[in-house]
């Protein structure tokens, strides 16, 4: 594959110069001219306002498609747990996939890891109507080898079309040993997942550039399509305790490597205590703030409000407070019912993590911030001189 | 204005730069406000090769000269004048070493000073020999292999943080200033023990203290130079170093006039913002004028000491006391310029003009230096006839 | 112990933005650098150099401008660094990409194997985990503290989502490492130097040995369908006038959403 100008039809605009991340096009003669740098990242086809940029297929581009995709039926879900206890992710990947399986007509599988039956059949409730459930207590503490080894002899014995888990810690860790091992598509971090209008595709969409674009990521030659999904971005349908499925249980494979010891597990208090991924509302603070002590302020008013403390990658970079705040792209995702940002520009990088938040409010300097486009509500002052006021018109109120 | 820096010298400022924006600006009003002493930036200045700069490269160094010192120094005061302090004075400490050090001395000191392993410091001031250095007090009396030193110095920086200390004290005093000599000493030599630390109007990330001597025994090879030579190594090791001065002028100068220059351009007042009033622009301009003023001076000078020339006492003199003189001027006018917010701890620029202060001051107070200047131009036109 | 780190240069997407009106990115300007996380990646190489007997071998992927990155490695303090590069392998996936590189990694060897967490351009973190796969070899993801060191055993911390597990893993293996491992240094004068001079040792597809139709776009199972800008809110409500008024416009929204 190769991405070419068509001469005729180049305006010269260079739009695709500037969108160009690989500083791959230039102007050769006046016209905008693809060279070795390109990286086939496509980005300039969708920007080039005449349609003067296209794909051409090389001539050794002709895939012998060694998989028989047809072969392939189901969607199936890891399902992560931690201690024994399934992961929320694993409910809320059973509820999209669940939707996807309805829509191809086809069984919603999930496997369990180190968890007891009891567990399996809470994803039977979620919507799984077959749990392949490997239950021994080798397998509770998150192992990378073990959990490929099984993962992968679990979908080449099944054949799932689609194959999801959560873009955790755990997730993001073995599932792409899994994809290697299978020679299979992964899509990261997923945002949405759909089928391709008349078609069993599954379309991925992920940010990139740090979120500053959506990309549609599909793979139409090779299956199962595997996809991480970051928390809290599907919605949990209801669960049923009418649904029934069955358990399939699966012995621990004896021949599979395993060179790594997990030695202890600990569950750190503080990351616990500032689960932003469980909070109702969000004081989320960035550079605006000017200095760590400005956290200080906004705990206090996060304490009033029942809330918790958020940041932006700026004040976490800053050093101003630990990494397990962070709101972003890089950090986490967030879906509070109400998110106030104080002295947040709005990289996008930062509100790709929030703006499903039901309510934003926005406070900040500067009136042309980009964090006012997806503010609910917007105060153009200064954050030293409003969040005071606040906090006393809060506690007056309460006595 | 470009001053045509060769592509490493251009290297060092880039470098001295990010470690100064990166790295010192973020804590200076911390390490100011606590009076803390910077050794994380120590660690990274070393790591970074910045203390060998002037040591030759067969001791580890690599080989450069008083433009690139001054480039260093300069970089690291428009930041912070703690910091640099406290790094110019470590070259002011190993320049005794490096001008009179015998090769085993040089084997022994140098390939740990330009590793950063080990700070230097130089005690020469005294409570009753300051800028009248003859009065020195400390003595060195010798006995069979060594010497026993017994007095105090004064004031001197980077005291305690120091692993090696180049002092100046008596081993004749009959003879006044030919009775001097210079002696290494390392910490943790019994009798050698340190006073009380100072509490300073500014560069308060540099640690300043005293330095006692009691019956502290220094073996005869840590002698610099000959017996008697203690001020021609003092004076000789104040001329290469003065230039540093300067260049902590001109870097300070710089950054305040930077943080005016960004406030006047944001400040509002009468609906505009404050640089479009022509007060305020004569002040910049002003500002602007004096510091490449003292920075053409700085580099020429500094080019001139690299050139090998003998007699540089009196333009390292004239670039220390101009330099240092436009740094507390152009600190002084930039806080005018923020008014208000300039005077407040929350702007960098009142820590600078307190900082700054000291600069006119140490390393020979810039009264001395024009009796320095004026000595050598009466020297001069005495010739001249 | 042979330790090699792979690096990958990015563009700062702190700086990439969107253009309002036409939707699209605007990436003039916008400066190449070495993927943050994998300036750790090189620290922690770096510093068990400085504790054992060790080399530091540098290696990426990517177009001949990649060199500026293997050349800053070079200056923090890495021995040597290897560019792979080949019209071969444009179009690659994380699976393509992975593939490649332990392709040149067969070829290098190594004990120990240095990874950012994940690369800012992309986010996958897939790189990693995959080359440990297909060079066979164990992986940790996500490290935050090597506890103790040898030569055929390393125990480290991992991070997880919920606090933390201590790992022991046998030697040749993979980490890709986050943040709070370690501060990276600033590159020497010394290292400086050397880099400029630096001979950057280069691979093609030739040299590695690997099946062409593995390699860039046709063996890259995942295809980007289409790219479009981020949708934002539109409708917002600003409230103006002084601090106080605006604090009780604000209050009495808090008061709406019952949130005080």
């Amino acid at each position: 594959m190769q991405i070419k100008v068509d001469r005729d039809l180049c305006s010269s605009c260079e739009t695709c110069i500037a969108s160009c991340p690989y500083e791959a096009i230039v102007l050769q003669e006046g016209k905008a001219f693809v060279n070795e740098y390109c990286q086939i990242c496509r980005i300039c086809l969708s920007v080039c306002p005449e349609g003067a940029i296209k794909e051409v297929p090389d001539a050794q581009d002709s895939k012998d498609t060694v998989t028989d995709i047809s072969a392939y039926k189901g969607v199936m879900v890891f399902a992560e747990q931690r201690e024994g206890k399934v992961s929320q992710v694993a409910f809320e990947l059973l509820s999209a996939g669940r939707r996807l399986a309805d829509k191809l007509s086809v069984e919603l599988f999930a496997v369990l890891l180190g968890a007891p039956e009891s567990e399996a059949n809470e994803l039977i409730k979620w919507g799984a109507d077959k749990v392949f459930l490997c239950s021994s207590d080798s397998l509770t503490s998150f192992n990378d080898e073990p959990y490929t080894n099984i993962v992968s002899k679990i979908i080449k014995e099944h054949k799932p079309e689609i194959v999801l888990t959560g873009a955790t810690a755990i997730g993001r860790s073995f599932f792409p040993r899994v994809a290697a091992r299978l020679h299979a598509g992964l899509t990261a971090d997923c945002t949405s997942l759909e089928i391709e209008d008349g078609g069993r595709n599954l379309l991925a969409i992920r940010p990139a550039f740090g979120g500053n674009i959506m990309a549609t990521i599909m793979c139409p030659d090779t299956r199962p399509q595997m996809a991480t999904v970051r928390p809290k971005v599907m919605k949990k349908c209801a669960c049923s305790a009418n649904h029934t499925g069955t358990i399939v249980n699966i012995e621990v494979p004896t021949n599979g490597k395993c060179r790594t010891k997990v030695l202890e597990t600990t569950k750190d208090a503080d990351f616990c205590s500032i689960n932003i991924q469980e909070a109702e509302v969000i004081v989320s603070g960035g550079r605006g703030l000017g200095n760590p002590k400005g956290f200080e302020m906004l705990k206090e008013l996060a304490e009033l409000v029942n809330g918790t403390l958020g940041a932006s990658r700026a004040a976490v970079d800053e050093g101003w407070i630990p990494y397990n705040h962070q709101v972003g792209q890089t950090g986490k995702t967030v879906c509070p019912k109400i998110y106030i940002a104080c002295g947040i520009s709005g990289a996008v990088q930062h509100m790709v993590g929030m703006q499903s938040s039901d309510i934003i409010i926005a406070i900040n300097k500067n009136a042309e911030a980009p964090i006012f486009n997806i503010a609910n509500y917007g105060i153009v002052g200064d954050l030293y001189e409003i969040i005071p006021r606040l906090i006393k018109r809060i506690k007056e109120e309460r006595g | 204005m470009d001053y045509f820096f060769t592509e490493e010298q251009i290297m060092i400022r880039d470098l001295a730069r990010q470690i100064a924006e990166e790295r010192v600006v973020p804590v200076r009003a911390e390490l100011d406000e606590k009076e803390e002493f910077p050794r994380d930036i120590m660690k990274v200045i070393a790591q970074a090769d910045l203390f060998g700069l002037f040591v030759p490269e067969q001791y580890g160094g690599l080989g450069k000269g008083a433009v690139e010192l001054c480039i260093a120094v300069e970089e690291l005061s428009r930041a912070c004048l703690g910091v640099s302090t406290s790094y110019a004075a470590n070259a002011l400490g190993t320049f005794p070493i490096l001008l009179f050090g015998t090769d085993t001395q040089k084997n022994t000191y140098l390939p740990d000073i330009a590793a950063g392993k080990k700070l230097v410091a130089f005690g020469l001031t005294e409570a009753n020999a300051g800028s009248d250095a003859a009065g020195i007090q400390t003595t060195a009396v010798k006995d069979g292999d060594d010497y026993i030193l017994n007095g105090t110095k004064q004031w001197i920086t980077n005291g305690s943080e120091a692993e090696i200390y180049t002092i100046i004290a008596m081993t004749d005093k009959a003879k006044g200033a030919r009775g001097a000599s210079a002696f290494i000493v390392e910490k943790g030599t019994p009798g050698f023990t340190f006073g009380k630390k100072e509490k300073k109007m500014g560069i308060r990330a540099s640690v300043t203290c005293e330095l006692v001597f009691d019956n502290c025994r220094v073996p005869k090879e840590n002698i610099l130079g000959k017996e008697g030579m203690g001020f021609i190594v003092a004076m000789k090791t104040l001329d290469q170093s003065r230039i540093g001065v300067g260049a902590q002028g001109l870097g300070v100068a710089q950054g305040a006039f930077e943080e005016a220059v960004k406030f006047a351009k944001t400040r509002i007042q009468f609906e505009k913002p404050i640089i479009s009033f022509q007060a305020i622009q004569h002040m910049i301009a002003d500002m602007a004028i004096e510091i490449e003023a003292a920075r053409a001076l700085i580099y020429s000078v500094a080019r001139f000491i690299d050139s090998g020339a003998k007699d540089i006492t009196k333009p390292s003199a004239m670039a220390k006391t101009f330099a240092t003189d436009i740094g507390m001027k152009v600190t002084t006018n930039a806080l005018q310029v923020m008014g208000g917010s300039g005077y407040m701890r929350d702007y960098p620029v009142e820590k600078m003009m307190r900082d700054a202060k000291i600069l006119q001051i140490y390393e020979g107070t810039n009264q001395i230096q024009r009796n320095v200047i004026c000595q050598n131009l009466i020297k001069e036109f005495s010739r001249m006839k | 112990m042979k330790i090699v780190v792979c690096i990958k240069q990015v563009p700062d997407t702190a700086e990439v933005k969107i253009n309002p009106q036409t939707n699209t990115l605007m990436r003039d300007g916008v400066p190449s650098i070495i993927n943050p996380y994998d300036l750790h990646a090189i620290e922690a190489a770096v510093a068990i150099k400085e504790v054992m007997d060790a080399t530091v071998t540098v290696l990426t992927m990517g177009p001949p401008q990649a060199e500026v990155a293997l050349r800053e490695s070079i200056a923090m303090g890495a021995d040597e660094a290897v560019l792979l590069s080949d019209r071969a392998f444009a179009g690659s996936d994380t699976w393509a990409t992975a593939y490649t590189l332990s392709g040149a990694l067969k070829k290098l060897g190594f004990d120990l194997i240095f990874c950012g967490k994940q690369a800012i351009d992309g986010d996958t973190a897939q790189v990693g985990p995959a080359m440990a796969e297909f060079l066979d070899i164990p992986h940790v993801a996500y490290v935050s503290k090597i506890n103790s060191i040898s030569d055929t055993v390393v125990e480290v911390r991992r991070m997880m989502d919920d606090g933390y597990d201590v790992v022991e893993t046998s030697v040749p293996v993979l980490f890709t490492v986050v943040r709070e491992l370690n501060q990276p240094r600033f590159a020497s004068l010394k290292g400086k130097m050397r880099a400029k001079n630096a001979q950057i040792r280069k691979l093609t597809h030739a040299d590695i040995e690997l099946d062409e139709k593995d390699l860039g776009l046709s063996g890259s199972p995942t295809q980007v369908k289409n790219i479009f800008a981020p949708e934002m809110k539109k409708e917002r409500v600003v409230f103006e006038g002084k601090p106080e008024e605006q604090v009780t416009e604000l209050h009495n929204v808090l008061k709406s959403v019952k949130c005080i």
